[in-house]
């Protein structure tokens, strides 16, 4: 049996990384041939959601690759991308499909050979991991990642994160990075849950331990979440079942 | 005979000066013609690793301008040139240009490096200050402009293997050098300069001892494309070095080698090359630099020589060295030096960096011989306080490093300056010469089923010789809408454009594909084909099968095979969904508005309307003059009344030129091309203008910082040095006998705590009064207290006349504070001399303080109304600390003077004028083109949340209210296409042209 070739896309940007790759080519740098480059006009321009369609698409990897901090193109579009992708991968964390398939770094265009090197490590550490594993499972969780990517709450707080973070706030005041960050994990795990929790009520009628027990969550947690759903009128009561009320999704 | 000026200039060498000015008189209006006597265009900056003081790569922030020059139609690059002769005059010159046989055909070198790759002679590299090796036939740098090969004929040996290998048949050993008369109105000089030959010092053993290196060297070793690919090597075996010395103004600042000037950018660059090094080595490096003053006087310098102290450790000494001895066995190097106590010391090291100065290039007495202008002593250009981008020949200008030592910035900002020189020398001409190219009109292909045709190329062998072009060919015609597809030898060559065209309009194609090389050097060629045949010129996409494919796996043809059809597949996916875009055309009203009437606004306001443009000149003041209203003479001795009066008579006199005084602004609104601006006017603010323009120029000035310390204000013998300016020149001098004993304290206001930065100014001002005292009352005891003496460029000629004439330096810092103090109605100050180790006592009976300067407080004000960044410490901030240093990220408004940092008339005026120029590029042309691949909004989805708007760095996006919802809007004069707002809108209402979810997500999913 022939060895295992994972397929790895990057999405580079036209100035500095795209730059980069194309100097490791004029140096004849070999690097091992399994990355398909997307080029954007700047890192800031990848959407998430990009990457775990092609996860679903049993891509193995995907590197994003933009330019050092300062040199961006377009002045701070890869702080951006950084908060983005970053907040990405705590999502795929939850999952299980292994969140190191995503990687994020940056390439000067004078460093041809870094990317060479950058692409060879990534390579082998996703041969190590082996084939992306899409099954109905990984496939709902990856769905449910989506939705909350293309959420509000994730595109505002990964939005604003630089800028409150790095810069100031409406108040002048500057939010302590950690701080900041470990909101957004809590927030991320909640919306994770919520999206998984309507999915399997897209198609199922189900009580809150039902729902705990096929998230694997805390029974309270869960029930909080079903309720902010049902607060959002997007999840509905449907009856009684064994003392616990019953939900779905609701369909209007 | 014909007296109509010649709309075209020759600009005289190709480093990032040349490239400036090109690129903007070429975008105004100009043919220029670009020559350089290396192979390539690039200069210095092209060898440097990072950039200070915020570590940018170089390589990235200049490709953009490189390839930029290399495309404009209307630049011409005339590589390995020289000038011969010169006649006629301002307006109209004829130069004749030799240009060195190269011994290739330029117009067939694709510069795919197959001749390199054989060619069996090898010889150190210029490119990489010779630590490395190259072939004699060569390309200095991968980036390389113009990207054609060269052959050394010098060293080469004449074997004929590279004519056998070149399939683009590009090799011509019977080329010879050709003169050439180009006729031009104006010429710009930017040669540039060397770096200083540190042989001449035989005491730092450089070429005998191996590891010790030039700065330049150090910066190649520091780069990733450098000889040791970005690790940090010392060159005599290759080990990584623990301690590495900085020797500073090696070959500056030396009457005894005949620099007596300062390089004005070696300490700066020398804490650079001090912290990437350190950066470089994970496990701890020591750097020390020996020097004899910090000069970190630009805009960031002196937080940036803070952090390199307290964030990164680099050790500095205040010492002159005096030797290095090598160590035969291990290489490493012992530097004796003198402390400030005067103590003999050795310290050994292993690697020793000479921080060498920058000289004018050999052959400048030469060209200046030809051209008729002047040089200084040392051989650079001459040039006054007033033109500073003036030579004494009419109609021809200078800027960079060649009128003297400079950092990149200013090189930038003189190099714009000069183009808006010569713009206004040639402004009747404007637009005579410039090619512009006739298209057919555009077949609307919006309703037609995507036709697609694949183009793919061998590039020689470059890509056929290791992809499997005629499977991939095969393999592309049964791909969903690909109508044609065939294999060229060389895509890019003449006869292939042809040949699309042709295939385009035999199969009806209303798509493109090129699978090929880089679309950062290619994709304008094939776009321009694809216009000609009538094709939307973004009905294009390229897949780079060449530098990311065959180059990179030349070992693996099955892959590498593999590969290529992916990419064509998924650009094909791409294609499929292409649209025709349009870059929006914006009407520009052709008038300026310049903010603040100092010498900076005045000098933009003046150049403009030489170039036939109105402008309104707003000062808040109730006269022009800003600043030069308080200073008599420049450090040059220069009359600056005589100047400063008739430059306001020069603006009074001009038609164009409206000056409103007293005046304020109100109100600004509006974007590049379209501005509307409140102004009002009169002490009681009276009456209130309403102004329409298409570009604004802020040159708001800065002013003299009032101190607060040494009991100024409580004792009328406590001065500050403009207050002794005034004293000097407008009252009688006698006033000046009884003072026997004056001191000057440095650095009041600047560098400290409160203010960090270094005003730039303070010192040469200092010792000019100092000079003039003398001049008045030769029996004077001058002291000057000082932390560094920053007499940059040939002010260092300044301090050493100074010290000639007996002005006592002292210096002094934080740690050892200086006390001032009354003792019955007596001054005293008390200082620790450190040669002495004691105190000293000075009894002054007068104490100048060289207050700083500090920003403009409305500052402020101005900026929000323009939404415009201003630093912490109030001055504006430009768009690009090297590149754009008079642009501000949002387009349409300039920067000039004061505003952006503290400076001299000199460079104030050559921002200023270099401001002008580059607003001319909007305000030449009745339009303005917009990118096309920019955001827009579905107003149906937008929620108004304002988040585009908020990570929008160039203020493109603008609220608007619609059917009684607020919603965004994209303001496509302004936006730029980076795609950052569309990545992050919540509700799905942001898209961008040309990178749009489906093109990209096609491109995904074809995978
Ligand atoms: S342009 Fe490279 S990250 Fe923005």
């Amino acid at each position: 049996m022939s060895e295992f070739q994972p397929k790895i896309l990057g999405f580079l940007c036209n100035w500095c990384s795209y730059a980069g790759a194309d100097l490791a080519g004029v140096s004849r740098i070999q690097y091992r041939p399994n990355i398909r480059v997307i080029r954007v006009m700047c890192s800031g321009r990848v959407d998430p959601v990009f990457i775990i369609n092609a996860f679903l698409r049993k891509i193995d990897g995907v590197m994003v690759l933009g330019c050092h901090f300062g040199d961006c193109h377009y002045l701070n579009g890869n702080y951006n991308a950084e908060k983005r992708i970053l907040a990405a991968r705590k999502l795929l964390s939850l999952t299980e499909i292994e969140k190191d398939r995503l990687y994020l770094d940056w390439v000067s265009a004078a460093e041809g050979e870094r990317f060479a090197n950058l692409v060879n490590t990534f390579t082998e550490r996703i041969k190590n991991l082996g084939e992306i594993k899409i099954n109905d499972g990984t496939k709902e969780m990856l769905l449910a990642v989506k939705d909350v990517l293309e959420g509000e709450r994730f595109r505002h707080l990964t939005g604003v994160e630089y800028q409150v973070t790095e810069k100031e706030n409406v108040y002048g005041e500057k939010i302590p990075v950690e701080d900041f960050e470990k909101k957004l994990e809590q927030i991320l795990y909640e919306e994770y849950i919520k999206a998984r929790i309507l999915r399997l009520l897209q198609n199922n009628e189900l009580t809150i331990p039902q729902i705990a027990q096929k998230l694997n969550t805390a029974l309270d947690f869960a029930f909080k979440c079903v309720c902010s759903l049902q607060e959002n009128n997007i999840v509905e009561m449907k009856g009684i079942r064994n003392g616990y009320p019953i939900y779905s999704a609701n369909k209007y | 005979m014909n007296t109509q000026k010649i709309g075209a200039v020759l600009v005289v060498g190709g480093g990032i000066g040349g490239i400036q000015a090109s690129l903007d008189l070429a975008n105004s209006g100009f043919k220029v013609y670009l020559i350089d006597s290396a192979p390539a265009i690039g200069g210095i900056m092209a060898m440097l690793d990072k950039t200070f003081p915020t570590n940018d790569c170089s390589m990235c922030i200049m490709a953009p301008k490189l390839v930029e020059c290399a495309r404009h139609l209307n630049i011409k690059i005339i590589p390995d040139a020289k000038i011969e002769g010169l006649s006629g005059d301002a307006g109209n010159f004829q130069v004749k240009v030799r240009k060195k046989a190269r011994y290739i055909d330029a117009k067939k070198c694709t510069g795919c490096g197959e001749c390199k790759k054989h060619c069996p002679i090898e010889v150190a590299d210029r490119f990489n200050q010779g630590l490395t090796r190259r072939k004699t036939i060569y390309i200095d740098y991968p980036q390389a402009v113009p990207a054609v090969y060269a052959i050394d004929k010098n060293n080469c040996i004449g074997c004929g293997v590279c004519e056998k290998l070149c399939l683009a048949g590009a090799i011509n050993y019977k080329d010879t050098d050709i003169v050439e008369n180009i006729n031009v109105g104006a010429i710009i000089l930017s040669p540039g300069v060397d770096v200083f030959d540190p042989k001449v010092y035989t005491k730092f053993g450089y070429g005998i001892y191996k590891n010790v290196v030039t700065s330049l060297e150090f910066e190649r070793i520091l780069s990733a494309s450098g000889p040791f690919s970005g690790h940090l090597l010392r060159p005599y075996e290759g080990k990584i070095p623990k301690k590495i010395a900085f020797i500073q103004c090696v070959g500056s600042r030396d009457p005894q080698v005949g620099k007596n000037y300062c390089s004005s950018v070696c300490c700066t660059y020398a804490i650079k090359e001090a912290i990437i090094a350190k950066e470089h080595s994970k496990n701890g490096l020591e750097t020390t630099v020996f020097y004899m003053d910090i000069r970190t006087f630009g805009k960031g310098f002196e937080d940036y020589f803070n952090r390199a102290k307290e964030e990164y450790g680099v050790r500095f000494i205040r010492a002159g060295v005096s030797k290095i001895e090598e160590i035969s066995e291990t290489k490493n190097l012992i530097l004796y030096y003198e402390n400030e106590e005067g103590a003999i010391k050795k310290e050994e090291f292993d690697m020793v960096v000479l921080s060498v100065g920058l000289v004018p290039k050999p052959d400048m007495w030469n060209l200046s011989r030809i051209l008729r202008v002047n040089l200084n002593n040392f051989n650079f250009c001459r040039t006054s306080e007033f033109i500073p981008v003036d030579t004494i020949r009419d109609g021809i200008f200078v800027c960079g490093t060649f009128a003297g030592p400079k950092d990149i910035p200013e090189t930038v900002a003189q190099a714009s300056a000069a183009a808006g020189r010569a713009m206004a020398l040639l402004t009747e001409s404007r637009g005579s010469l410039v090619a512009k190219k006739k298209y057919p009109d555009e077949v609307d292909v919006s309703n037609e089923k995507p036709r697609i045709g694949v183009f793919v190329c061998h590039c020689g062998i470059n890509i056929g010789g290791y992809v499997n072009v005629p499977e991939v060919v095969e393999y592309v015609k049964q791909l969903p809408d690909v109508v044609y597809a065939e294999n060229n030898l060389y895509t890019c060559s003449q006869d292939t454009q042809k040949r699309i065209i042709e295939k385009i309009r035999e199969h009806k194609l209303n798509r493109v594909v090129v699978a090929s090389c880089t679309p950062r050097t290619h994709e304008p060629l094939f776009r321009e084909t694809i216009r000609e045949a009538g094709l939307n010129q973004y009905l294009f996409e390229m897949a780079n099968i060449r530098d990311q494919c065959s180059w990179i796996h030349m070992y693996e043809p099955e892959s590498a095979t593999e590969k290529a059809k992916d990419l064509v597949r998924m650009a094909v996916a791409k294609a499929r969904l292409l649209a025709p875009l349009k870059r929006v055309e914006i009407d520009v009203i052709q008038k300026a508005l310049v903010i603040g009437g100092g010498i900076a606004g005045m000098s933009s306001a003046l150049l403009l309307a030489e170039q036939g443009f109105e402008v309104f000149l707003v000062e808040k003041e109730n006269e022009l003059g800003g600043n030069l209203r308080h200073i008599y003479k420049t450090v040059e001795n220069r009359d600056v009344r005589y100047f400063l009066n008739q430059t306001i008579e020069k603006i009074r006199a001009n038609k164009l030129i409206k000056v409103y005084t007293n005046a304020r602004i109100k109100e600004i609104t509006g974007f590049v091309g379209n501005y509307r601006t409140k102004i009002s006017v009169g002490k009681f603010e009276d009456e209130e203008i309403e102004i329409e323009h298409g570009v604004v120029i802020v040159a708001t000035g800065a002013q003299e910082y009032k101190p607060t310390e040494y009991l100024y204000g409580k004792d009328s013998r406590i001065i500050t040095q403009r207050e002794l300016e005034e004293k000097i020149f407008n009252h009688s001098t006698t006033e000046f006998f009884n003072d026997k004993t004056i001191v000057m304290i440095q650095c009041v206001g600047s560098r400290d705590n409160e203010r960090k930065y270094c005003s730039r100014i303070c010192c040469s001002q200092a010792i000019k009064n100092a000079l003039n005292l003398l001049e008045i009352n030769p029996d004077a005891n001058i002291y000057i207290l000082y932390k560094d003496i920053r007499t940059y460029g040939f002010k260092e000629e300044l301090y050493r006349q100074a010290r000639e004439k007996g002005i006592v330096f002292i210096r002094y810092d934080d740690a050892k504070k200086l006390e001032l103090q009354t003792e019955n109605g007596k001054l005293k100050i008390k200082i620790f001399e450190p040669i002495l180790k004691e105190d000293l006592i000075i009894d002054p009976d007068l104490i100048v303080l060289s207050s700083g300067i500090i920003a403009e407080p409305n500052n402020a004000e101005i900026a929000k109304m323009l939404k415009v960044p201003i630093n912490s410490d109030g001055f504006f901030l430009e768009a690009h600390v090297k590149l754009r240093p008079v642009d501000f990220a949002t387009e349409g408004v300039f920067l000039a003077g004061m505003a952006h940092s503290p400076m001299t008339i000199a460079e104030s005026i050559a921002q200023a004028q270099a401001a002008a120029a580059r607003a001319t590029t909007i305000l030449s042309d009745k339009k303005y083109y917009a990118e096309a691949t920019i955001s827009s909004v579905n107003e149906e989805l937008c929620a108004g949340c304002g988040m585009c708007g908020a990570l929008c760095p160039y203020e493109a996006i603008v609220y608007k209210e619609k059917d009684g919802k607020k919603i965004s809007s994209v303001n496509e004069a302004l936006c730029k296409g980076c795609g950052t707002c569309v990545a992050s809108c919540p509700s799905g209402a942001m898209t961008q042209y040309g990178f749009t979810k489906k093109q990209i997500m096609a491109m995904v999913e074809a995978l």
